[in-house]
């Protein structure tokens, strides 16, 4: 059985329809616009390396945006998203793919709940992902 | 060295944001949305809201600056310079739209130590201008080498 306007399958096990995302070499500069987050090591690549890292690296939340997106695609708007929780693992690259999928675990009072990842390159860069829907 | 714990629970002063038509649309192209109710305000207003609809994950835009303060707080000790994002949760009540006005108070839920990092937990509760609570989230901070 399926809401009105989703493409959630609500039996356990059912999977979302992925989200695949490459953010483009300029993408940090705008989400560090965009969201205020102006940390150097999204931004700056001589400074990423610096401290350690391969260069610059995306901001967690841009992924953790694209997680949501992917329950929000998936359940038909912005109203349905009650809940999201993720832990974030190792680091996000740009110019890679980001793919987001997810799966249905169960149903508790009414609201489906999702366990997603968002992965690159086939490791995940945020694992252990909860979402609560409202349908 | 342990971790200081001794502001767990200390609360900081709310942050006021007013949310902007232009603001979240910007932020919608950032994070990849198409959703028009979020980019559009005829297709906002045919849809039943007031205004264009900030994505849930707007909520990093006007809970964020809330979160600054206890980061930075002398009496926390934090060692910034060594802090990574470990963890985010957002719980979500009625929706944000453009021309709302939310008020954030972030307060310190926890501190702890575990295998010589320290765990920083941090939650921001967000109200509309109407006394809803329109979002709380909870920031989980690793500090290496405590």
């Amino acid at each position: 059985m399926m809401a009105d306007g989703s493409r959630i399958a609500q039996q356990p096990g059912a999977q979302i329809p992925e989200v695949r995302v490459t953010p483009d070499k300029y993408l940090t500069a705008r989400y560090a616009g965009a969201s205020g987050d102006f940390n150097p090591i999204h931004i700056d690549e001589e400074f990423a390396r610096a401290v350690g890292l391969p260069g610059r690296i995306l901001h967690g939340l841009w992924t953790m945006a694209q997680v949501a997106r992917a329950q929000t695609e998936a359940a038909g708007g912005p109203e349905h998203l009650k809940r999201l929780s993720v832990q974030f693992r190792g680091m996000g690259l740009p110019e890679q793919e980001v793919v987001v999928s997810g799966a249905v675990r169960e149903t508790v009072d009414g609201r489906v709940v999702i366990d997603t990842i968002a992965e690159q390159a086939g490791k995940q860069i945020i694992r252990n992902a909860e979402a609560e829907l409202e349908l | 060295m342990p971790v200081n714990t001794k502001a767990i629970g200390k609360t900081y002063e709310p942050v006021l944001y007013a949310v902007g038509r232009e603001k979240i649309k910007e932020y919608a192209r950032a994070v990849g949305e198409t959703d028009p109710v979020y980019l559009d305000v005829q297709a906002a207003r045919a849809a039943g809201y007031a205004d264009v609809v900030a994505p849930p994950m707007f909520a990093v835009v006007y809970s964020a600056p809330s979160v600054g303060p206890p980061i930075f707080d002398p009496e926390i000790e934090l060692n910034f310079a060594m802090m990574v994002h470990g963890a985010q949760e957002f719980e979500w009540g009625p929706l944000v739209v453009a021309g709302d006005e939310i008020t954030t108070t972030a307060s310190v839920k926890d501190i702890s130590e575990r295998d010589g990092r320290g765990y920083y937990v941090f939650e921001s509760i967000s109200t509309n201008q109407r006394g809803e609570q329109v979002c709380r989230g909870t920031w989980t901070n690793i500090v290496r080498g405590v």
